[in-house]
């Protein structure tokens, strides 16, 4: 159900009368209306799937991964813009890499969804910055066994059984 | 002369090697050191952290009752070698970040990562820091575990540890009479010899002996004063005066 901001949606740092940020979520509309994405947490690990999109016949296969791995032990499936889905992922491995470096044992997937979505919610802060229009799945299998994440533009993050994102994800979850 | 106090030895800033070479006068005037004897052991279900008490500046001992063995979390502890101060200072810093992680985390810390923010601080300060210490604590995932970190900011996953300048004369021990697997009763008391023998030898180490234990139920302090400990070849019996020698009726008093 689409409203009209009329004015209170020009800026990110502006709140409606009725307490919505519309700039985050027309972000969010460009998650759903993009190709889908779904995870699902499994006993014994996780399972991340993209729709694969070919936005023209002459680009080679394999050049538009939405489907990153993060780490030896974690992934990550992007729906939305998918320049500002390379950002998030290249934070991601940066942040577990230097994660490893300071403790010396992998990142806790939790831990990474948290700067994750600490790092996507930043960007709905500031005036001068703009929400990523990306929403991510974070599949990871760290000492307490496997789990599944998703992150949105808002930088909402819960952890899921099972999360679809995009056009199909209506479909996907029933 | 300067009047020799205990509070102006301790202000004293100036560094000396530790008991090492001293000129005129025994030194007393040098940087806090911890001479030292300290032991880590695994046993089966945890660790056992043990240390003497001693710490000198030169030649005066500055603290005979000194605790060696400082917590970083409610699992983990550290015994500390070398400068009192730069142990300190790591053991502080160490804890604060700990604090934090865990509760980012959720959960406690596992030893494996305060041994690792105990040797980067070692590692990147080297030119800097005096400081061997040895990490033992328990977490759920692997258990008990001991990890040492010496002078250069190595960091080394062993099943028993020793530091400090009175585990020279323990090497050989060591490798004789360690075994895997001992009962929490045996490994506290082998660590209390242990140390003692060391202090039996070691004019850096002496006092007593503080051991902590980590296990999955918890932490327990334990404290083996200085005359309580067993001695060893050669060494006299604690005696209160002349007197008694020469009540004992032997009628030459060179003669015990």
């Amino acid at each position: 159900m689409s409203s009209i901001g009329t004015g209170y949606d020009l800026s990110v740092t502006t709140f409606s009368p009725d307490g919505r940020v519309f700039q985050v979520e027309y972000a969010g509309k460009a998650v759903d209306n993009s190709g889908t994405i779904v995870g699902i947490k499994c006993k014994d690990g996780i399972v991340l799937g993209v729709e694969k999109l070919i936005t023209s016949k002459m680009i080679l296969a394999g050049s538009n991964r939405r489907l990153h791995s993060v780490h030896r032990n974690s992934g990550l499936a992007v729906a939305g813009l998918a320049a500002d889905g390379r950002q998030v992922v290249s934070r991601a491995k940066s942040e577990a890499a230097n994660y490893e470096k300071v403790y010396g044992e992998p990142m806790p997937v939790k831990e990474l969804a948290d700067r994750v979505a600490s790092y996507v919610h930043l960007c709905t802060l500031y005036w001068w910055l703009r929400p990523f229009g990306c929403g991510v799945i974070l599949g990871g299998y760290d000492r307490d066994g496997p789990q599944l994440y998703m992150i949105e533009p808002s930088g909402l993050s819960y952890k899921y059984f099972g999360a679809a994102l995009g056009k199909g994800r209506q479909a996907a979850k029933t | 002369r300067k009047p020799l106090s205990p509070v102006s030895a301790a202000m004293d800033a100036a560094s000396s090697l530790m008991g090492g070479p001293s000129s005129a006068d025994a030194p007393t005037d040098g940087e806090h050191r911890m001479g030292t004897t300290i032991v880590g052991v695994c046993y089966a279900g945890g660790v056992v952290l043990a240390a003497d008490s001693r710490t000198s500046t030169g030649m005066y001992v500055a603290n005979r009752a000194s605790d060696k063995i400082s917590q970083l979390t409610d699992n983990v502890y550290v015994c500390r070698s070398g400068s009192a101060a730069d142990t300190q200072v790591i053991s502080d810093y160490v804890r604060y970040f700990l604090h934090q992680h865990t509760i980012q985390l959720g959960q406690p810390a596992t030893v494996k990562v305060a041994s690792n923010l105990v040797r980067l601080l070692a590692y990147q300060n080297k030119s800097m820091l005096q400081a061997g210490m040895i990490v033992g604590g328990w977490d759920k995932y692997e258990g008990g575990q001991i990890y040492s970190v010496p002078l250069g900011g190595t960091i080394l996953r062993q099943p028993f540890a020793i530091g400090g300048s009175g585990s020279s004369y323990l090497y050989g021990l060591m490798d004789h009479e360690w075994k895997e697997g001992m009962t929490q009763e045996e490994a506290e008391k082998f660590v209390v010899k242990v140390v003692s023998l060391a202090i039996a030898r070691d004019g850096a180490s002496g006092g007593v002996v503080r051991t902590v234990t980590i296990n999955e139920e918890g932490v327990k302090r334990s404290f083996h004063p200085g005359d309580k400990l067993p001695l060893w070849h050669e060494e006299m019996e604690p005696q209160n005066s002349l007197l008694d020698i020469l009540a004992a009726g032997s009628s030459d008093a060179m003669v015990q």
